[in-house]
């Protein structure tokens, strides 16, 4: 078994982006996430990386489009209006196929806002955030190990599916100190990229592009990858599950939220109640199926975020009306309390009880 | 029988988009001549930016890139620095370099990324239907400008050739013009120096290339090449801004 360092959540990240072979790393400074190319601009010089502080998010992430074209496991990180202004490219890498990591340490907004740990950046990541009919792969860590492991993974999904792969993280798993194994799970494996643009040596010239005008040619390109997206959803979902076998109310939540609501369903059972929790770690591809199936068993289901209701969208579609659902938030650096949840909790079933 | 003019290897056999007098062709045929002579179309990779050269992959049977309007030198950027044995090329127009893409430009220059950009200086953007650029002569009208181009209100014609020659990390920076045959001889010779940097390892190289759009301009394709002599030029002066020679690398 591997040995367990304190850890930092931004820099188990960073350091599992370097395990995943990341050897590229372009960025722009913002609050809540300079640990990261802090750490990266020390460590990729010693192992023959690259690090550009970027004049811009935008150049960042175009930055990473180009030496991830070249074949590289590229990536950037950044927080709220950072990530905004990447929008385009990722619209562009996603309808190119080119796979990237880009990573979001949520601080609070709109605007400018601040930069305590919320997670208002759901819907940017998961429906959309750019132009046109496309999807990141998003992946919610909620310890620092998490932020280890999910790095890695999203450079492998990232790859296997050539998308556009984001972490989203509140503040808070950024800035938390806990025991981390810092290798990873099993070896690392970058694949071939026959795709990439190393200049047609031995070859035909080969093209990375998103520019359909022929006539039907961008509706047959959005269908393909309307086909990625449908066998992404088929085998990479990923979620956990806590005390859901009996549990009359299901909790959902990612990331922070979905940690305090483990302390407040202990504390609900300590009174009698039956709760449980499901937790998406796989925000696209979201599981849509799981949250259906438990629906059908347990007809009190509580989302809990700290934001005013994005993930609940997604939820609600996935429980139709088998369950009755409902919705606590905190956000703008609100941060939910056991105590609120159990309170919560209490509420939803009363209310049932009572219709 | 000894062929005396042929199409270069690198320009594929395809009739181009472009409107029959406009020079963008002119400038992939020069281009596509050196990448021939320096025997680099293996290595080569390629970026258009967006606007009329977008379709550069049809014409060039190179590896291509598409990058987002104006960002080309930060692609060429992540790309350059992933594979360093690499040529790696740009080809921007006045509004993808001169305006929505400034930033990205100036600081690949400042940084001396070691790339090569062509930059095609029509003073409108054509692609969308000649609105006004920022190198939109005063005077000029345009679909955006319909009473010409006013200084107090528009600002004036920007120079990217000089602009980028005061940055240290500039090794070439040029203007030359496609209007004629002398100057596309010398257009030519400009786009081979560029090269040249970047194979030598130097850093940054720009040729601004004045070119014509006869169409949004609404003249003759001939009376266009008049235009780019007798307006573009005497406020573009055509010449060679910066260059960095051996010595005083670094
Ligand atoms: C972000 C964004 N804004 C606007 C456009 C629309 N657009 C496409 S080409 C172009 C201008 C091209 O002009 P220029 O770069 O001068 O090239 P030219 O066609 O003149 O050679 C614009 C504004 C775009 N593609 N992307
Ligand atoms: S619109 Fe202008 S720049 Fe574009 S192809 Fe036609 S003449 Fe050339
Ligand atoms: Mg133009």
């Amino acid at each position: 078994m591997s040995e367990r360092k304190l850890t930092k959540g931004n820099i188990a990240l960073a350091e599992g982006a370097l395990q995943a072979g990341c050897r590229y790393y372009f960025g722009y400074p913002i609050t809540p996430q300079n640990d990261i190319p802090e750490y990266l601009s020390r460590e990729l010089p010693k192992r023959s990386g690259v690090f550009i502080p970027a004049e811009s998010e935008i150049a960042s992430i175009n930055m990473v489009m180009g030496a991830a074209a070249s074949g590289k496991r590229a990536m950037t990180s950044s927080s709220g209006p950072g990530i905004s202004l990447m929008q385009e490219a990722l619209s562009y890498m996603a309808g190119s196929d080119i796979p990237c990591v880009v990573v979001n340490i949520m601080r609070s907004g709109p605007g400018l806002g601040g930069i305590a740990p919320t997670q208002g950046d759901y819907m940017q990541a998961v429906h959309g955030g750019g132009h046109g009919d496309y999807r990141n792969i998003v992946l919610a860590p909620a310890s620092v190990q998490e932020m280890f492991d999910l790095t890695i993974r999203a450079f492998e999904l990232a790859d296997k599916y050539r998308n556009p792969a984001m972490v989203i993280a509140d503040a808070m798993m950024g800035q938390i100190q806990e025991p981390c194994r810092l290798s990873p799970e099993r070896p690392v494996v970058v694949p071939e990229k026959p795709w990439a643009l190393t200049g047609r040596r031995g070859r035909k010239p080969q093209l990375l592009k998103s520019l359909y005008l022929g006539p039907g040619e961008q509706e047959e390109h959005n269908l393909l990858m309307k086909r990625k997206y449908d066998t992404i959803q088929q085998n990479e979902v990923m979620f956990e599950t806590k005390d859901l076998d009996d549990a009359e109310i299901m909790i959902i939540a990612f990331g922070t939220p979905a940690r305090i609501a483990k302390t407040a369903i202990g504390e609900a059972r300590k009174q009698g109640i039956r709760a449980g929790l499901l937790r998406p770690i796989t925000l696209f591809p979201f599981p849509g199926d799981e949250v259906a199936r438990f629906s059908g068993k347990i007809k009190n289901i509580l989302v809990v975020e700290m934001n005013t209701g994005q993930m609940l969208m997604d939820v609600k579609i996935a429980a139709h009306r088998d369950a009755a659902v409902s919705f606590l938030g905190r956000p703008g650096g609100g941060i939910p309390y056991p105590d609120e949840i159990v309170r919560e909790i209490k509420k939803a079933l009363k209310g049932v009880t009572a219709a | 029988m000894n062929a005396v003019f042929k199409r270069p290897d690198a320009l594929t056999d395809r009739e181009t988009h472009f409107c029959p007098g406009c020079t963008h062709g002119t400038a992939h045929r020069i281009i596509a001549e050196v990448i021939d002579e320096m025997g680099i179309v293996d290595d080569i990779i390629g970026i258009p930016g967006v606007g009329c050269c977008v379709f550069l992959y049809h014409y060039f049977p190179i590896d291509v890139l598409e990058a987002p309007h104006g960002r080309a030198p930060a692609c060429a950027t992540g790309m350059k620095r992933a594979q360093p044995d690499k040529i790696v090329f740009v080809y921007q127009g006045d509004g993808d370099l001169a305006a929505i893409g400034t930033s990205e430009v100036i600081h690949a220059a400042n940084r001396g990324e070691n790339i090569s950009i062509f930059f095609i200086n029509n003073s409108v953007y054509g692609m969308t239907g000649g609105q006004m650029a920022p190198t939109t002569l005063l005077g000029q009208q345009t679909t955006t400008t319909p009473y010409g181009r006013e200084f107090r209100t528009e600002g004036y014609p920007i120079k990217m050739a000089e602009m980028l020659a005061t940055l240290e990390g500039v090794a070439y920076s040029a203007r030359v013009s496609l209007h004629s045959p002398k100057h596309v001889n010398q257009a030519k010779r400009a786009v081979r120096k560029a090269f040249e940097m970047q194979v030598n390892q130097m850093g940054f190289s720009m040729v601004e290339m004045l070119s014509t759009c006869n169409t949004n301009w609404r003249v003759s394709p001939r009376e266009a090449l008049k235009v780019v002599e007798n307006e573009m030029i005497p406020y573009f002066p055509l010449g060679v801004f910066k260059e960095r020679t051996g010595k005083d690398f670094l």
